[in-house]
């Protein structure tokens, strides 16, 4: 019971300690150099809807993508022990799949959207399994097997259209994008909601998290005991292949166009990134999606609050890295055992001293 | 042993049909070009080789289009005998070049990666008679080893676009200016003027950042600037991809943009969707960078151009949203 109360980093909220304590340190933060940063207000858009605006959406919308791939780059830490480099490279290819069908035919119908979605699903899935059978078959190392997806991407990106950024209008395309009218809510937020549901009642109802943890902490342990390890790894980068191709085809949504050299460009570091904050252990084995989730708007919110201080954008990656390194050592297991030594220290002190009070009097 | 000696004797039989198979390509080259002689009856030393080294056409909408102008106007109806060769890689472009110069082609054209290390094998091209055009940029070698350079000035492209903002008499000018790769030659020219103008505070700058062409980081740029609730009426986006991005978060934020907007935008590159996006007035300026020098290089060759400076500025427009038509659509506009 004592011991409860007096650790709570052990006890308490364990691998999100770090990423939600960055998060409070963000918005305190914000809140003293600018108490309405996190202002939101109600306004009406060009499209005559009225939607939601502020700092606070600007992070929430912007780091869609980023959660939806940090979801999928999890299962594949923890399955593999390794991280997929590709899903930038992955999600140009899914992207320009994705309009390929839109810009087949003339108009665009709410039907066309949802095949042209499918395609560019099953695209990034068969990019995915090539992937997943470099890592899980042919028992390369994750970052190896992908390099040559995340070299060769946007070359296939860039055949699929010709075109160096085609162009898609369309009301339907732009609703997902930004906004459904009537609903004041950025569209990719809603995405990300479904998505993370989906990640959990999968969880709830089948028994892939425990079967890729075991996978993840000691493959061979795992197929001894009859879970196929190497269907787990690949069905991973399937699974994250869904992730890429809805975050390639809101990328392009946004915008209504695909620049194939410059969509999530970078996007590989940040996912990884977005994992490792989220405290999950990169070397494989227990995970947890939300931290990863949290871990994407830790970065997204530093990203705007640099942008909010208008320090320059060739700066702010240097700002990034100063602030990651932080927060990767602070939860480094080294750091950890440190600190928990010092707090053990700490309590023998008190002790002693109580046991000391309790003598005199 | 025995199976030693098959081995060999299959590695030379495949060598020496390889051989065969490459004697017979040349020979049949050969035999194609003396058709195409007796063909054009009129140029008695047959079709004019032309060796293209350039940047490979997915790097961008304007290297796309200039891959299709030269193979357009260096075409064989023109009496022209093209070969190419397209990389990123500065070293992969000089071998080509040397490649080329070892066939034997009549000119050499290069738009080259680096501006650097180009010295020998142009002096090598010299030696052989080889005559060299530069075109879309300029390499750092001595004006004698080259016929002409046929570029875009950027400075140029800024200046005009800057005039014509200025042109346009705002009462004050408030401008979120949207920078390409820092460094760029694009980004350089096209940041000159304004800065000129931000410096004797004519204009003054919300804010100055690079998205480096990334459409998406351009959004988030004039998002944090709506934030931030500073007042702005002016987007100067150095490419249209840029402006694109900037649009969709003020579409996001219910400000109006282009002709009787609240916003003025400018574009450059003149891409046909961004040229439609002025058509429907929603954008206002759009400053064009001509991929079209094969036109100009090819009317130097035959004479009907003489060189007077070694180097030829090709003529650029700007549009205004006003006063653009369809068919300035279909002459000028990059892709589809």
């Amino acid at each position: 019971m004592i011991n409860k109360l007096k650790n709570p980093f052990r006890n308490g909220l364990g691998q999100l300690t770090i990423p939600l304590i960055a998060i409070i340190i963000l918005v305190v933060f914000n809140l003293i150099r600018d108490p309405s940063f996190f202002g939101i207000e109600i306004i009406q858009n060009n499209d005559g809807n009225n939607v939601l605006s502020g700092n606070l959406i600007s992070i929430i919308n912007g780091a869609s993508e980023l959660a939806i791939l940090a979801m999928g780059m999890t299962l594949v830490t923890a399955a593999c022990g390794g991280q997929d480099i590709s899903v930038g490279a992955a999600a140009a290819i899914a992207g320009s799949a994705f309009v390929k069908i839109l810009k087949s035919g003339d108009s665009i119908s709410g039907g066309k959207v949802l095949l042209a979605f499918l395609f560019a699903c099953v695209v990034a899935m068969l990019f995915g399994a090539f992937n997943g059978t470099l890592v899980a078959v042919f028992k390369i190392q994750p970052m190896i097997a992908t390099l040559i997806l995340y070299t060769c991407g946007r070359s296939i990106a860039y055949w699929i259209n010709g075109g160096a950024t085609p162009t898609v209008t369309s009301p339907i395309i732009n609703a997902i994008g930004s906004f459904i009218p009537g609903i004041p809510v950025p569209t990719p937020v809603l995405i990300v909601v479904i998505v993370g549901v989906i990640f959990k009642l999968v969880f709830r109802l089948t028994s892939l998290e425990i079967f890729t943890q075991s996978v993840g902490i000691n493959g061979s342990a795992a197929r001894l005991n009859g879970i196929n390890s190497t269907f787990i790894k690949l069905l991973s980068f399937i699974i994250l292949g869904v992730c890429v191709a809805i975050s390639g085809s809101i990328g392009v949504s946004r915008l209504g166009l695909i620049n194939h050299e410059t969509l999530l460009l970078d996007v590989e570091m940040d996912t990884i990134l977005a994992v490792a904050i989220g405290g999950n252990n990169l070397g494989g084995g227990k995970f947890k999606v939300g931290g990863s989730i949290i871990g994407a708007y830790v970065i997204q919110m530093l990203t705007i609050t640099l942008y909010a201080m208008k320090v320059s954008s060739t700066d702010v990656k240097a700002y990034k890295a100063i602030v990651i390194v932080l927060l990767v050592v602070i939860g480094s297991p080294v750091v950890k055992a440190k600190f928990e030594k010092y707090m053990s220290q700490l309590r023998a002190k008190k002790a002693a001293v109580n046991t000391k009070g309790a003598d005199q009097s | 042993m025995k199976r030693a000696k098959t081995l060999v004797l299959a590695v030379v039989l495949v060598l020496s049909l390889v051989l065969c198979a490459c004697a017979k390509d040349s020979g049949d080259k050969k035999g194609s070009s003396g058709n195409d002689n007796a063909g054009t009856t009129n140029t008695s030393s047959g079709p004019i080789k032309v060796g293209v080294v350039n940047n490979p056409p997915s790097e961008s909408g304007y290297r796309e289009a200039n891959v299709k102008d030269m193979e357009a106007v260096f075409s064989k109806a023109n009496g022209y005998d093209l070969k190419t060769a397209y990389s990123l890689k500065n070293d992969d472009q000089l071998q080509a070049a040397q490649g080329f110069i070892t066939e034997g082609v009549d000119y050499l054209l290069i738009s080259a990666a680096e501006t650097t290390g180009w010295d020998d094998v142009l002096k090598k091209a010299k030696e052989a008679g080889i005559k060299v055009f530069l075109f879309d940029r300029m390499i750092d070698v001595d004006e004698s080893l080259y016929e002409a350079a046929v570029v875009s000035d950027m400075a140029k492209e800024g200046e005009t676009a800057v005039k014509w903002l200025l042109d346009q008499n705002l009462s004050e000018y408030n401008v979120i200016h949207i920078q390409g790769a820092m460094g760029s030659d694009a980004q350089i020219g096209r940041t000159g003027a304004l800065d000129e103008q931000f410096a004797s505070k004519k204009m003054n700058k919300v804010v100055q950042q690079t998205a480096t062409w990334d459409e998406a980081e351009a959004k988030k740029i004039v998002e944090s600037v709506i934030n931030s609730k500073a007042s702005f009426n002016v987007i100067y986006a150095e490419n249209d991809g840029m402006a694109k991005g900037a649009v969709a978060a003020l579409d996001d934020a219910g400000i109006t943009h282009g002709v009787d907007g609240q916003v003025i935008v400018m574009g450059f590159d003149c891409n046909k969707w961004a040229l439609r996006e002025l058509l429907a007035g929603k954008w206002n300026y759009d400053g064009q960078c001509s991929p079209f020098q094969a036109q100009i290089i090819s009317d130097i060759i035959q004479g009907k151009k003489t060189v007077t400076s070694k180097k030829i500025i090709n003529e650029e427009k700007g549009f205004d949203a006003k006063s653009l038509t369809q068919a300035d659509i279909d002459n000028y506009g990059l892709g589809e």
